[in-house]
């Protein structure tokens, strides 16, 4: 066990936001609300998953809603201790940690900061090792969880608890619509899970391949190095291509910014072409009419110099940028698991998944 | 009548008497360090190279980075209370929580937070309360603060609850300078609270400075009217420049990519401004330039208000040039380097042409005969094959910088400007390089030509009316606007017009942004 530090949540944000493949939404709130609380004395501890009581009783945490929304009505800095507060209340049972349901982009930091007011810690794991765009698609429910009891909480003090959902996605469902009439955020706690079951189910060790992550992007741009190979070795991943933004197509489905953007390689990959398909994440990578990742694996756009992620929304025509794949857990590639996140799960008609190969 | 455009740079003024399309005089002096001496040399050295008298000029349109610099340097700001008008919401994260400590000091600890803030849609978070606000008026009344930011969530959306602060505000603080966000920023309320507060901490100095403008001219027997330079290519009548100083950040680029844009008669263009240290690239869109969509960072401020998409990179016609050759630890270094150091102002003094010992980038493109100022002779004994790798080092350079630029892959006209401009080749990429005359004074011509605009930026939902609609409601608005800012009607034309939807809210929201821009009636 140790404690997160301020410069943990530097790094931490620059990772969480690659670990976002295009989404998860800006850390960047939620990294200075994390500073702002340890700068005052505040203290978090990083469990890790072995570290875990059996018995324990762990809540998974996140906002939910508009990213557009989130930058600009912040929150009121309660919202997840209310919502803990109520499942705790429902229950009738203290929860003993907080773990992350998604680890991609601003979620990253909603636990930290949720157990920094509740006094207890944040599992080292969350339940994506990436970032998804719906609830049910956390390892967690994968696996069996039913996500309800779930509270989720607003800035003004509305706690609405969904005692029972029939199915996750009618948890899900049902939650996006409240979360509409509440202003476009909120901050959701899922039913507690037993610590044994957080052993089984979460992707393991996922703030620290963050904070990780983010160090190495930091080294490499303060010795003025490329962070891309570093990032593929450190992570076992492969390096797509170098390549510009030739064509981007973006619309609205369904609530999801849905879109493609063909590449041209530069550099060393001249000549060849590639397509990336989105829907608020990165979903497939196909090369000369092949398709040669795709989701769960993580597709990762990092700008070509600084090694910073971007994300879909600041994607643009003539951006150069270097393309990475990055295996997904395991726990992701099991027939389970990719009925809920693999290709046909996003609409990607007639894409096999075919598991990134994991380098070294 | 004539206008007269002057640019205050860091090292020159520059200024051009114009007269509808045709320029008749443009002269460069150095800056001074106050704004005013500089600038009153210039005009008379313009008006006399034109043979005009002050009666006979119309207006006088000024760019200069006087307010950037303030907040850079973290002088002459006012002490300003914030009002973020919030409440339940946003309390997390205090006003000012990003910035620099050295700058926070000098603005002070003058925070309140009260309700009156809306959702996306533009309906209440909680009730507006009267009451506090005036309790929180007299606070700051009893402080002595004569600066004010109003800051409401989502009042890009709504205002309304922005504007009645301000009233009931003005009311206990009748002295106070005020800025409502709303008429700042985007949306993203850390950024566009910060630009507003900039903006408050600005007001003293900019009615200080326009006054000191305002004399300034008058000594030089000019009695017409006088606007700065927005950082949108339009300009601001003196009332507004005094209320709204942050609108001129940035407006040096800006000025040039306009007067590129009325040298070459290319409305949608790739500009290259070459200066002594640094090269800017812009796009031109309809004749203006495109907007950063990402934040920018003023004077170590994370900000969200409208500036040019403009990069730089280190190579200008000061750049110091390394000719390559062996390192000290024996290793052959094979490519020669331009920048990112430049000998700068100092190019007159040290490069070789001018008889000093440094090879800049200019020497190099006067031993290849590709420019003729100074002395040839100093940079004839130079190896041809290590010249032309110099350039070709140039060359991949600048093609790099305008393809980062391109939008489409549609061929795009590229124009070179600035003292600079000799390092650009003819063509570049495959595309010949425009360079029109009077390229060196582009940013003072870029001043004497800006328009005036209205935007429209908000989130409307697509259910209860279409797109066309919701776009041509927006541009109504904006159009009444830019009339409201002194346009003359007629000559009112679109120069931005997006819809963006919004991932996760029903009811299909859409972020729609207009922009108009016309003729200032004069």
């Amino acid at each position: 066990m140790r404690y997160l530090t301020v410069d943990d949540i530097e790094a931490l944000a620059i990772g969480a936001a690659i670990l976002g493949t295009g989404g998860g939404g800006n850390p960047y709130i939620g990294k200075l609300r994390c500073q702002q609380e340890l700068r005052r004395g505040k203290r978090v501890p990083l469990l890790s998953l072995d570290e875990l009581a059996d018995d324990a009783y762990v809540v998974s945490i996140g906002g939910i809603g508009a990213p557009i929304v989130s930058i600009e009505k912040l929150e009121e800095g309660n919202e997840g201790l209310r919502a803990v507060r109520a499942l705790e209340e429902f229950t009738g049972r203290k929860v003993d940690a907080l773990i992350a349901a998604e680890i991609g982009g601003g979620n990253a930091l909603e636990p930290i900061l949720t157990a920094m007011s509740a006094g207890i810690g944040v599992v080292d794991g969350d339940g994506m090792g990436r970032a998804f765009p719906e609830m049910q698609m956390t390892t967690f429910s994968i696996y069996g969880h039913r996500s309800t009891p779930a509270a989720i909480a607003d800035e003004r003090g509305n706690v609405v608890l969904f005692r029972h959902t029939i199915s996750e996605v009618w948890f899900e469902r049902l939650a996006r619509s409240a979360v509409v009439t509440m202003g476009g955020t909120a901050v959701g706690a899922e039913a507690p899970m037993r610590g044994d079951y957080i052993k089984r189910a979460a992707v393991p060790g996922t703030v620290t391949q963050a904070i990780r992550l983010g160090n190495v992007v930091l080294d490499a741009n303060r010795e003025h190095r490329s962070a891309i190979e570093l990032i593929c070795r450190q992570e076992r991943g492969t390096h797509l291509m170098d390549a510009k933004i030739v064509d981007l197509k973006r619309h609205l489905s369904g609530g999801f910014s849905v879109g493609e953007i063909a590449l041209d390689g530069i550099d060393a990959h001249s000549g060849t072409k590639a397509r990336v398909v989105f829907q608020n994440e990165f979903l497939s990578f196909e090369r000369a009419g092949r398709v040669e990742v795709s989701v769960p694996d993580l597709i990762v756009i990092l700008d070509v110099d600084s090694g910073h992620a971007i994300t879909t929304d600041v994607l643009r025509y003539g951006q150069r940028v270097a393309i990475l794949a990055l295996p997904c857990h395991a726990l992701m590639r099991t027939p389970e698991a990719l009925q809920v996140v693999g290709p046909q799960a996003f609409g990607l008609d007639g894409v096999e998944y075919c598991p990134l190969v994991i380098q070294g | 009548m004539y206008r007269i455009g002057v640019d205050v740079g860091g090292t020159n003024t520059d200024a051009v008497v114009m007269s509808g399309r045709d320029i008749l005089a443009a002269v460069k002096v150095p800056t001074s360090g106050d704004v005013t001496s500089g600038l009153i040399g210039a005009l008379q050295q313009v008006q006399t190279a034109a043979g005009i008298a002050p009666g006979e000029v119309g207006m006088v349109v000024i760019g200069t980075t006087h307010f950037t610099n303030a907040v850079i340097e973290r002088r002459q700001l006012s002490e300003t209370a914030v009002v973020r008008l919030c409440l339940p919401a946003a309390q997390c994260l205090l006003p000012m929580v990003d910035w620099p400590a050295d700058l926070k000091s000098v603005i002070g600890d003058h925070i309140y937070l009260a309700s009156g803030g809306m959702e996306f849609d533009g309906t209440p978070i909680a009730p507006f309360d009267p009451s506090d606000i005036l309790r929180i008026g007299t606070a700051i009344h009893d402080k002595g603060l004569n600066a004010i930011a109003v800051c409401g969530i989502f009042s890009p959306v709504n205002d309304e609850f922005e504007r009645h602060a301000a009233k009931l505000l003005s009311q206990t603080c009748p002295d106070a300078a005020i800025t409502l966000s709303s008429s700042i920023g985007q949306l993203g309320l850390l950024e566009r609270e910060s630009a507003t507060i900039l903006n408050s901490a600005l007001i003293a100095l900019a009615r200080k400075t326009v006054r000191a403008l305002g004399e300034g001219l008058a000594q030089c027997g000019l009695t017409c009217p006088f606007y700065l330079s927005q950082n949108d290519g339009t300009l601001m009548g003196a009332a507004q420049a005094e209320r709204f100083p942050v609108l001129s950040f940035a407006s040096g680029p800006t000025n040039s990519m306009r007067g590129a844009a009325f040298l070459s008669g290319h409305q949608n263009a790739i500009v290259l401004d070459v200066g002594g240290t640094t090269t800017d690239i812009g796009l031109l869109q309809n004749g203006f330039p495109r907007q950063a969509s990402t934040t920018v960072d003023i004077g170590g401020v994370r900000t969200n208000f409208r500036m040019p998409d403009v990069f730089s990179i280190g190579l200008g016609g000061g750049s110091i040039v390394n000719l390559g050759g062996a390192h000290f630890d024996g290793a052959r270094g094979d490519e020669p380097t331009v920048g990112p150091q430049s000998v700068g102002y100092e190019i007159t003094r040290r490069a070789r042409i001018f008889g000093g010992d440094t090879l800049t980038a200019t020497d190099v493109m006067v031993a290849l005969g590709r420019a003729a100022i100074g002395d040839a002779a100093r940079v004839a004994n130079l190896d041809p094959a290590l010249l032309a790798k110099v350039r070709a080092v140039m060359e991949r350079r600048l093609e790099r910088a305008v393809d980062r630029t391109r939008v489409s892959a549609a061929p795009i006209p590229i124009i070179a400007v600035g003292g600079g401009s000799i390092l650009v080749p003819d063509q570049l990429g495959g595309t010949t390089v425009t360079r029109p005359a009077h390229f060196a004074v582009a940013n003072a011509i870029g001043a004497a030509i800006a328009q005036t605009s209205g935007e429209v930026d908000r989130i409307c939902s697509l259910d209860t009316q279409t797109r066309e609609a919701a776009l041509a409601g927006a541009e109504q608005e904006a159009r009444d606007k830019a009339i409201q800012a002194g346009a003359v009607a007629s000559t009112l034309t679109v120069t931005e017009r997006e819809d963006v939807p919004l991932a996760y809210l029903r009811g299909n929201a859409t972020r729609v942004r207009v922009k108009v821009v016309g003729e200032l009636r004069v």
